[in-house]
């Protein structure tokens, strides 16, 4: 696009903005009127470039060298639709509440929970339904993704194989069972950690909370990520070659640097629930810790703490994909969507030839995409519907 | 008044509240004209719609809220069917709008006098400097302290009453016709309060501004109003103007929230010298910092079956003396002993036996109940904990307890605190006190956040419950009809000093302590002049904040 192209545009869109109301007021349809009548021009103008972005976002729809765009604009209305679907299934199937509760839904939140369903199924019954094992290794190499014979596809092999003949169909499903399995069960791990300590900083204060905080403070002050290589190098070494152990390091060392931030939320929600009349009430009555943590704090604090729940595990999984892409994380033979990126990302640079070469690391990593997106309209939601975080 | 056109006139107006997919009409057909400079009082209990009404004044409905029928007409504009931009020019400019929580209404960091300036500069009534000049006048005229300097603060830096006198002012920022007042001095103390009513009271009346006065306090709207409007429910009760209003009330709701203030109880006789108080303190002095102590020297005793009511403003150590007796704050000197015996100052070392003779109601139910739990379980811990009842027995002890509180028990134990009204609250957490079956129970201000009705059938409870149960109250509150109503004895405190103690009937005599004799002439009567004369008796100087400063400084 050259420059006078762009002149174009912009006095385009200028000239937009200007016509926009006397024009919005004249559509015989009463919401558009009654938004144009109360418009400022500036709202005008923010409204045309988003005509105009929509129009430039149809015209790259049709431009054939980019198939990428393609699949990406497919994949979001198809979603969109089949949560749309789920959404109005779920209002007309089910009790009372669960039919209210879909009512008052977004679209988003309805499309995030059908994913994550989707997800968990995938992972709990990857046995039935990845074609092949894991570590199966078959003659043919670097088969592309389709299916197509034409195309250097194999019907046997959906989604193609790797460099040394694996099956990536059935290494994308067993990888989902490693990753979200290991992450599931590390952000458990972390929870009940950060919880536990910060729910007890907070109801006893002093110096417990003081010295609790300064260490959670020291480990918070080392990036994350460098840390837990640090970290990881070192549990190599201790595992030897007994490669089952280092995830079990793995696990503990993700989930006692993620509860440091598990611990600050729960520590800060509890102060919260702690100054309230019925804690000192129950403090009155002279009950002990337990009940104090267990049923007045855990109560309260179970809103904010779900939805922490919900990114914490977006930022467990990344991490542990992060790590196995650097060679660290879950061992070989072992998928892991991470390893899969890293193995493959060679092919990256083969898109503008062949699309489909390419898009053998981009299946991996849109599967990462996809769950931390999903995970967050859910929570979004959760958040939005108990508003326990939301002032 | 006739012949002139009214200012504000609303027609059959008609709002819904829209919550959880449920429609609920707040307000049934209600209409009313204001005329220019005249000010219309408008009193109910809460969820009466007040506040709404007063907001469809402004044409304005809060989130969840919707105008359904009727037509809102400001000086001849149509304020339902008129666009946001024709709203937005007379907001601010003609119609203003004050709300209950000045503190909570001002932005936190911003200096007052930029956030007065803001409205008329946006609608081009005056340049800034000329707005800035204006704020000052109206902070003199408002009797704030220092009126050039003071704008140039924080919110944070200014007191309760100071902040409500400035949101006021800011609401005069552009003259307009219409200010709506939204419950201004509900969260003030007594003495603060009355100090704020004559601002408003003063300002209106030099500008000529009309006015919508929202308030539950039958005293308050007495001094303000012209005319009274009474709501229930969203329906109109009954309006009329303030003088024949007060005179002669038709209709029976009206009537019932007139005879509120006449509840009060015989004053006990006083207890036989020698008699073992169950609650005495000698010479508490406690402090939060080190230095700086909040309550000083503190004595007093409560005798079994009475009641002591503690009275001062916020900020005096009514409620920190609380605090010492409970054991959270540990009192630095002096004892406090139970029956005879001394307690341990800090509540962890008490015995579980010391813990359950001595309960506490809170002010603010919403906060005292745990949210997450039926009322069931927040009745039946105490049972449970204390009287090691559990299963059957356990619910027929709550059942027996929601009897003896007046609730249905078979209606209320499954239910969540959030499921239940302010009032039934408030005796859900007096229920919960007399689960421990104690000998003492500290009310701290429990009736300050409920209506007058529902304050009234709460202190009878508290009576009823002392006579059957021969209970001793700590009563702590900042209302005197309260105390009028229940209290045998009285404590007045003022900044951590006992200033004044005795039997009630001696308190409401002369002679009194100066701090006293403000408090007691400060409490709105329901005389529409009282205002006037307490004016001209003590003088504008003589009122509120002024009053103590004076009092400090000899």
């Amino acid at each position: 696009m050259t420059w006078t192209s762009g002149f174009i545009w912009m006095v385009s869109i200028i000239a937009m903005s200007l016509f926009l109301r006397p024009i919005g007021r004249r559509v015989p349809i009463a919401p558009i009127q009654h938004a144009c009548t109360g418009m400022s021009l500036g709202g005008a103008f923010g409204y045309s470039i988003a005509i105009a972005i929509i129009y430039l976002m149809c015209w790259l729809y049709f431009v054939k060298e980019l198939i990428f765009f393609q699949w990406f604009v497919q994949g979001v209305i198809g979603l969109g639709i089949a949560g749309y679907l789920f959404r109005l299934a779920g209002q007309h199937f089910g009790t009372d509440g669960s039919r209210k509760m879909f009512r008052q839904m977004p679209v988003t939140a309805a499309l995030g929970i059908i994913i994550i369903i989707g997800y968990a199924i995938m992972s709990i019954f990857a046995d039935w339904l990845a074609p092949y094992g894991q570590a199966e290794i078959f003659a043919k190499v670097n088969v592309l993704p389709g299916g197509n014979p034409d195309l250097g596809g194999d019907p046997a092999h959906l989604l193609g194989t790797d460099q040394i003949g694996r099956d990536l169909l059935s290494r994308l499903i067993y990888g989902g069972q490693n990753t979200v399995g290991i992450a599931f069960i590390t952000t458990c791990l972390a929870f009940l950690i950060g919880t536990f300590f910060g729910f007890l900083a907070a109801a006893l204060g002093g110096w417990f909370d003081q010295a609790l905080s300064r260490i959670v403070d020291m480990l918070m002050s080392i990036p994350q990520l460098i840390f837990a290589l640090l970290l990881m190098t070192i549990a190599s070494a201790w595992a030897g070659s007994e490669k089952w152990l280092l995830t079990i390091y793995m696990i503990l060392i993700i989930a006692v640097l993620d509860a440091t931030r598990v611990f600050r939320l729960s520590r800060a929600v509890g102060m919260n629930i702690v100054v309230m009349d019925f804690f000192e009430a129950a403090k009155l009555r002279g009950e002990k810790m337990p009940y104090l943590i267990f049923n007045e704090i855990l109560p309260n604090a179970f809103a904010p703490l779900l939805a922490e729940f919900g990114l914490r595990f977006c930022f467990v999984f990344l991490t542990i994909a992060s790590l196995s892409f650097l060679g660290v994380g879950i061992q070989p033979p072992l998928a892991d969507w991470g390893t899969m990126v890293k193995d493959l990302a060679q092919f990256i640079n083969f898109a503008v030839f062949s699309p489909l070469t390419a898009a053998l690391p981009l299946m991996a990593a849109s599967a990462i995409a996809l769950l931390t997106v999903a995970v967050n309209f859910v929570v979004d939601w959760v958040l939005h519907r108990t508003s326990g975080l939301r002032e | 008044m006739t012949n002139t056109k009214p200012l504000l006139k609303i027609r059959d107006l008609q709002v819904d509240g829209i919550s959880d997919e449920t429609r609920s009409r707040i307000i049934n057909k209600v209409s009313l004209d204001l005329y220019p400079g005249e000010v219309l009082g408008l009193i109910g209990e809460s969820g009466a719609g007040k506040s709404t009404l007063g907001l469809a004044g402004m044409g304005f409905t809060r989130d969840g809220c919707e105008i359904v029928g009727g037509s809102i007409e400001f000086d001849g504009i149509d304020l339902v069917n008129s666009t946001v931009e024709k709203r937005r020019q007379l907001l601010g400019s003609r119609i203003a709008y004050v709300a209950q929580s000045a503190a909570a209404s001002f932005n936190p960091s911003h200096k007052i006098i930029n956030q007065h300036t803001e409205a008329p500069v946006f609608h081009r009534k005056f340049s800034r400097i000329d707005a800035e000049t204006d704020a000052i006048n109206l902070y003199r005229r408002l009797r704030l302290p220092q009126p050039e300097m003071i704008g140039f603060r924080y919110p944070h830096q200014l007191s309760g009453g100071q902040l409500q006198r400035a949101m006021t002012a800011m609401a005069m920022s552009c003259r307009p016709d219409l200010i709506i007042f939204d419950e201004p001095t509900t969260a003030l103390d007594v003495t603060t309060q009355i100090e704020v009513l004559s601002a408003i009271r003063d300002i209106v009346e030099q500008f000529s501004t009309a006015a919508i006065y929202i308030t539950h306090d039958l005293a308050v709207v007495a001094q303000m109003a012209d005319r009274i409007k009474v709501l229930l429910r969203g329906d109109e009760v009954e309006e009329n103007t303030t003088r024949a209003m007060l005179k002669s009330p038709r209709e029976s709701y009206t009537k019932s929230l007139w005879a509120v203030r006449s509840f009060e109880r015989k004053q006990k006789p006083p207890a036989k010298t020698g008699a073992t108080p169950v609650i005495s303190l000698k010479n508490v002095t406690a402090a939060y910092a080190m230095n700086d102590p909040v309550v000083c020297d503190v004595s007093f005793d409560i005798h079994a079956g009475r009641t002591v009511a503690v009275v001062g403003e916020s900020g005096s150590g009514k409620s920190t003396t609380a605090r010492c007796i409970t054991g959270l704050l540990p009192p630095l000197t002096g004892s406090i002993s139970f029956d005879g015996t001394a307690l341990q100052p800090d509540y962890r070392q008490r015995s579980n036996e010391q813990l359950r003779q001595m309960q506490m109601i809170y002010q603010m139910a919403d906060t005292a109940l745990n949210p997450r739990k039926k009322i069931g379980e927040i009745i039946g811990r105490p049972v449970e904990f204390y009287l090691g009842l559990t299963g059957r027995e356990k619910r027929r002890r709550v059942e027996e307890l929601l009897a003896q509180i007046e609730l249905e028990p078979t209606e209320f134990v499954d239910r969540y605190p959030a499921e239940i009204s302010g009032g039934q609250k408030q005796r859900i957490g007096i229920a919960r006190a007399l689960a421990a079956e104690p000998k003492f129970i500290i009310c701290d201000e429990v009736t300050s956040a409920l209506d007058q009705l529902v304050a009234e059938g709460i202190l009878r409870l508290l009576t009823d419950l002392q006579d059957k149960m021969q209970l001793s109250f700590m009563l702590i509150t900042h209302d005197l009809s309260t105390v009028r109503a229940i209290a045998d004895e009285v404590v007045v405190m003022k900044d951590g000093l006992v200033v004044e103690s005795g039997p009630k009937n001696d308190m409401f005599k002369p002679p009194h302590h100066a701090y006293t004799d403000l408090l007691l002439s400060s409490v709105p009567n329901m005389d529409p002049d009282w205002l006037d004369n307490l004016l001209a008796s003590r003088g504008v100087d003589n009122i509120g904040d002024a009053a103590i400063e004076k009092m400090n400084e000899n």
